[in-house]
C-alpha cells in the first residue's frame, strides 16, 4: 500500500474482516455478558470499516461504495492483514488476536488523527477512542486467561505461540502511506509486552514471518470467509437492500 | 376495549406503542408518588398489606412479603422471558456473516446483541426473587423450563430476519406492553428497558420487508414467502385459546397479566392488516376480514396442535437450538473458571499486601 | 450402572453487582440493575455493554456487597463516546411510510 487509496483500503479491510470474525462469536460466547462485549466492538469494527471503505470509493472516484468494495471484490483484491482473517479458534485466540490488533490500531488511529488528510484525521479520531477500549478489553482477558487456570494458561499460551508471527506483517515499512506502520512498532511494543508479562505468557522463539495480506496474497481462509460474506449480496445483482 | 386507557396515538411520541410503553412509566412514577406506608404495620397482616398494594395498582417490591404462588408464577414467567430472549438470537444470528450490506449487518448485530441485554435484564429481574441465574440457566439447558416457541423455527431466507422483526417482535411488544404495567416492580421496570429497545426491533424488521417488498421479484417473492410461514407461528406466540389457558385468571388477579391471550391475539392482528398493506405482502389468511360489528378483524386462528407439538419438542430447529445453546455454554466453561480463577488470586494477593503493611 | 463419564466441572457462579449510572451532568447516580461478574473491572466492563448500549450514561458505578468502585472520568472518551454514531439502535432512525400505525 502507499496512496491514500491503498492505505484506506487496506486498513478498512483490516477492521471489516475482524468485524465478520467478531461477528461469528455472537451466541457463542463464553458468558452471555461477553456475547454483548463482542459484539460491541464488532460494531466498531464493522463501523470504521464502513467509514474507511466509503473514503477510499471515493478517494478512487470509480463509483464503488462501501457495499461494491465489501461484496465485490474477490479475496486477490483484499488488502487486510493476515492476522484477522485467521480463523477465531477458541476465546483465547481470539482475544489474544483482538490484543495484537487494537494494539495496532490504537496507535495507527491515534497517529491519522494527526494527520494532514482531514477526512483520514475524523476517522482515526473516532477509532482511536473505539479501539482503546477494544484494547483494555482484550488486554484484560489475556490476563485472566493467562494468569487463570492450568487450562486456560496452557490455551493462552498457544493462542500466543500461534499468532504472535502474524504481528510483524501490520509494521512492514510504507514511508510513502499517510501514516507509516514502521512507525509504530514501538507503541505496540510498550502496550502487548506488560500485558503479556503480567499474564505470565512468553512470545514464541521463531523467524517466521507470515506476510502477504497487504498484496493481495492470503491464507487459505479468506476466500471461504468471503464465500459466506458476500453470498446472498451477489446473489441478487443491483438489488436494493 | 383495550388500549383506550393510554394516551392518544397521534400524541404518543415515537408512535402508538412507544407512547404506551412511556404512558406506563408515567403510570409507575405517580403509584410511587402516591403515599403507602413502607411495610405493613405491626400486627398488620402481611396478606392484606400485599393485597392493598395490588389493589391501588402500586408495585410489589422484591423485599416484600408475597403469597409463595406469586412468587413462583413471577419465576417462571420471567425466567422463560429471558430464555427466549438469549434462544431468540439464534435463528438471526444465523444472518449476520451474510447480511447483504453493510448497514444491515451492523443492524442485525446490535439487534442481536440488544436480545443478549433483554435476557440479562430480565435475568437479573427473576433474581430479585430469590433465585440464581445459574440455576434458570440450568433450568433451561436441562429441558426443564421452555422459551418461545416461535424460535424452533428456521430462519431460511434474509426476508426472515425482516419477518422476525415485523412480526415477532411485534408480537412480542403487543405481549409485553402491558407487561410494563405488571404488580412486580423489577418486572415492570425491565419490561419498559426492553419494550424501548423493542421499538427499533420491530421497525427494522419492518423496513426490511419493505425494502424487499418494492425490490426486484426475486425480492418480492422472498418477503411473500417469509410472510406465509412466519404468520400464524407468530399468531400463535399468543399462547393458547383462553379457553385452554390454565394459568391465567390467578396472574390476572394479581396484576402479573393484563390481557387474555385472545385478547392480545386480536390486537395484534388488526395492527398487522394495515401494515401488511403498506408493505404490499398479502397475509395468508383467506378468511380475513373486518367486522363491523366487532370493530376488529376476524381471522383464522393458528394451528394449536402444531403449536403444542412444537412446545412438546417437535418443531424443526428445537434440537439445534438447545444443542446450540449448550455447547456455547459447555465451551465457555474453562473461560468463566479462569477468571474465577484470577479473581480469588487478586484477592489473595491483596489479603497478602494488607498482611504485610 | 453408568457410562465412564469426564468428572463434572464444578460450575463457578460469579458474584452479582448491582450497576448505578449517572444519565447525564448534573443528576445523580440511579439504580438500573443488575449483573455478573467474577471482578470489580470485568464487571465494569459488562455494566457500560449492557447498561449503556445507547448513551444512557456519563459515569458508571458497580457496587458488589459493601464496596462501590466508580468508572474513572478519564476512561470517559473510550468508556462513552463510542455508542454516539449508533443512531440505528434508536426506532426513529428508522423513517415509517405515511400512514402506519402501531409500529
Ligand atoms: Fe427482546
Ligand atoms: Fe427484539
Amino acid at each position: 500500500m502507499n496512496g491514500p487509496f491503498e492505505f484506506a483500503l487496506a486498513l478498512g479491510d483490516d477492521a471489516l474482516v475482524a468485524a465478520q470474525r467478531l461477528g461469528e462469536w455472537a451466541t457463542r460466547a463464553p458468558e452471555m455478558e461477553e456475547d454483548i462485549a463482542l459484539a460491541n466492538i464488532a460494531l466498531d469494527q464493522l463501523g470504521a470499516a464502513r467509514l474507511l471503505l466509503s473514503y477510499a470509493g471515493e478517494l478512487e472516484g470509480a463509483g464503488r461504495d462501501e457495499d461494491a468494495l465489501a461484496f465485490l471484490r474477490d479475496d486477490r483484491e483484499f488488502r487486510n492483514c493476515l492476522l484477522v482473517e485467521l480463523p477465531n479458534g477458541d476465546f483465547a485466540m481470539s482475544m489474544v488476536k483482538l490484543l495484537l490488533l487494537s494494539a495496532y490500531q490504537v496507535p495507527l488511529y491515534t497517529a491519522l488523527a494527526g494527520c494532514a488528510d482531514e477526512r483520514l484525521a475524523a476517522i482515526g479520531a473516532k477509532a482511536r477512542k473505539e479501539s482503546a477500549y477494544h484494547l483494555d478489553h482484550s488486554a484484560l482477558w489475556v490476563k485472566r486467561l493467562g494468569d487463570g487456570t492450568d487450562e486456560s494458561h496452557r490455551r493462552a499460551q498457544a493462542a500466543v505461540d500461534q499468532l504472535w508471527p502474524y504481528h510483524h506483517e501490520l509494521f512492514t515499512a510504507d514511508p510513502a502511506a499517510p501514516v507509516d506502520p514502521a512507525t509504530l512498532r514501538a507503541d505496540f511494543d510498550a502496550v502487548v509486552s506488560p500485558v503479556l508479562a503480567e499474564a505470565t505468557l512468553t512470545r514464541p522463539a521463531t523467524g517466521w514471518t507470515p506476510g502477504g495480506g497487504r498484496d493481495g496474497v492470503h491464507t487459505e481462509h479468506l476466500s471461504f470467509l468471503l464465500a459466506e460474506m458476500q453470498v446472498l449480496h451477489r446473489a441478487h445483482p443491483g438489488a436494493q437492500w | 376495549m383495550y388500549g383506550n386507557d393510554f394516551a392518544p396515538e397521534e400524541d404518543a411520541p415515537g408512535g402508538g406503542l412507544l407512547g404506551q410503553v412511556e404512558a406506563a412509566e408515567v403510570a409507575l412514577r405517580e403509584a410511587a408518588a402516591r403515599t403507602r406506608e413502607a411495610a405493613p404495620a405491626p400486627g398488620e397482616d402481611p396478606a392484606a398489606y400485599f393485597a392493598d398494594v395490588i389493589d391501588a395498582d402500586q408495585k410489589i417490591e422484591p423485599r416484600d412479603w408475597m403469597p409463595d404462588a406469586y412468587r413462583r408464577t413471577l419465576v417462571r414467567q420471567i425466567a422463560q422471558h429471558a430464555h427466549s430472549e438469549i434462544i431468540g438470537m439464534q435463528p438471526e444470528g444465523n444472518w449476520i456473516s451474510r447480511a447483504p450490506s453493510l448497514k444491515r449487518k451492523a443492524i442485525l448485530l446490535a439487534k442481536v446483541q440488544d436480545e443478549a441485554g433483554h435476557g440479562l435484564y430480565l435475568y437479573a429481574a427473576a433474581e430479585t426473587l430469590g433465585v440464581s441465574r445459574d440455576e434458570l440457566v440450568e433450568l433451561l439447558l436441562d429441558g426443564r423450563q421452555k422459551y418461545s416457541s416461535i424460535f424452533n423455527y428456521p430462519t431460511l431466507t434474509w426476508a426472515d430476519v425482516g419477518a422476525i422483526g415485523w412480526l415477532v417482535d411485534g408480537a412480542a411488544i403487543v405481549n409485553q406492553v402491558p407487561l410494563c404495567r405488571c404488580s412486580y416492580g423489577p418486572y415492570a421496570r425491565a419490561m419498559i428497558r426492553v419494550c424501548k429497545e423493542e421499538s427499533f426491533h420491530q421497525r427494522q424488521g419492518f423496513e426490511i420487508l419493505h425494502t424487499l417488498s418494492h425490490g426486484t421479484p426475486a425480492q418480492r417473492a422472498m418477503a411473500q414467502d417469509a410472510l406465509d410461514r412466519w404468520w400464524y407461528p407468530s399468531l400463535a406466540m399468543f399462547g393458547p385459546p383462553d379457553g385452554d389457558s390454565t394459568h391465567s385468571a390467578q396472574s390476572m388477579a394479581w396484576k402479573i397479566k393484563r390481557f387474555s391471550n385472545d385478547e392480545l391475539r386480536q390486537r395484534f392482528v388488526d395492527m398487522c392488516v394495515q401494515q401488511a398493506e403498506i408493505l404490499g405482502l398479502t397475509i395468508p389468511d383467506p378468511d380475513l376480514r373486518w367486522n363491523d360489528e366487532r370493530q376488529a378483524y376476524d381471522f383464522t386462528q393458528p394451528d394449536y396442535d402444531e403449536l403444542m407439538r412444537v412446545i412438546k419438542g417437535e418443531g424443526p430447529c428445537n434440537r439445534q437450538r438447545m444443542e446450540h445453546r449448550r455447547r456455547a455454554h459447555a465451551d465457555g466453561a474453562w473461560v468463566r473458571e479462569a477468571a474465577t480463577a484470577y479473581a480469588a488470586k487478586q484477592r489473595a494477593e491483596s489479603q497478602r499486601e494488607k498482611v504485610a503493611a | 450402572m453408568s457410562a465412564p463419564s469426564e468428572p463434572p466441572r464444578v460450575p463457578v457462579t460469579s458474584p452479582l453487582w448491582e450497576v448505578f449510572v449517572r444519565a447525564r451532568r448534573g443528576l445523580s447516580h440511579t439504580h438500573v440493575g443488575s449483573l455478573h461478574a467474577p471482578d470489580a473491572e470485568l464487571a465494569l466492563h459488562n455494566a457500560r455493554d449492557l447498561y449503556t448500549r445507547r448513551q444512557e450514561g456519563v459515569s458508571i458505578w458497580v457496587v458488589p456487597a459493601g464496596a462501590i468502585i466508580a468508572s474513572s472520568p478519564d476512561e470517559k472518551d473510550s468508556f462513552f463516546d463510542p455508542a454516539a454514531d449508533k443512531v440505528y439502535r434508536h426506532p426513529t432512525f428508522y423513517e415509517v411510510p405515511d400512514g402506519v400505525d402501531h409500529l
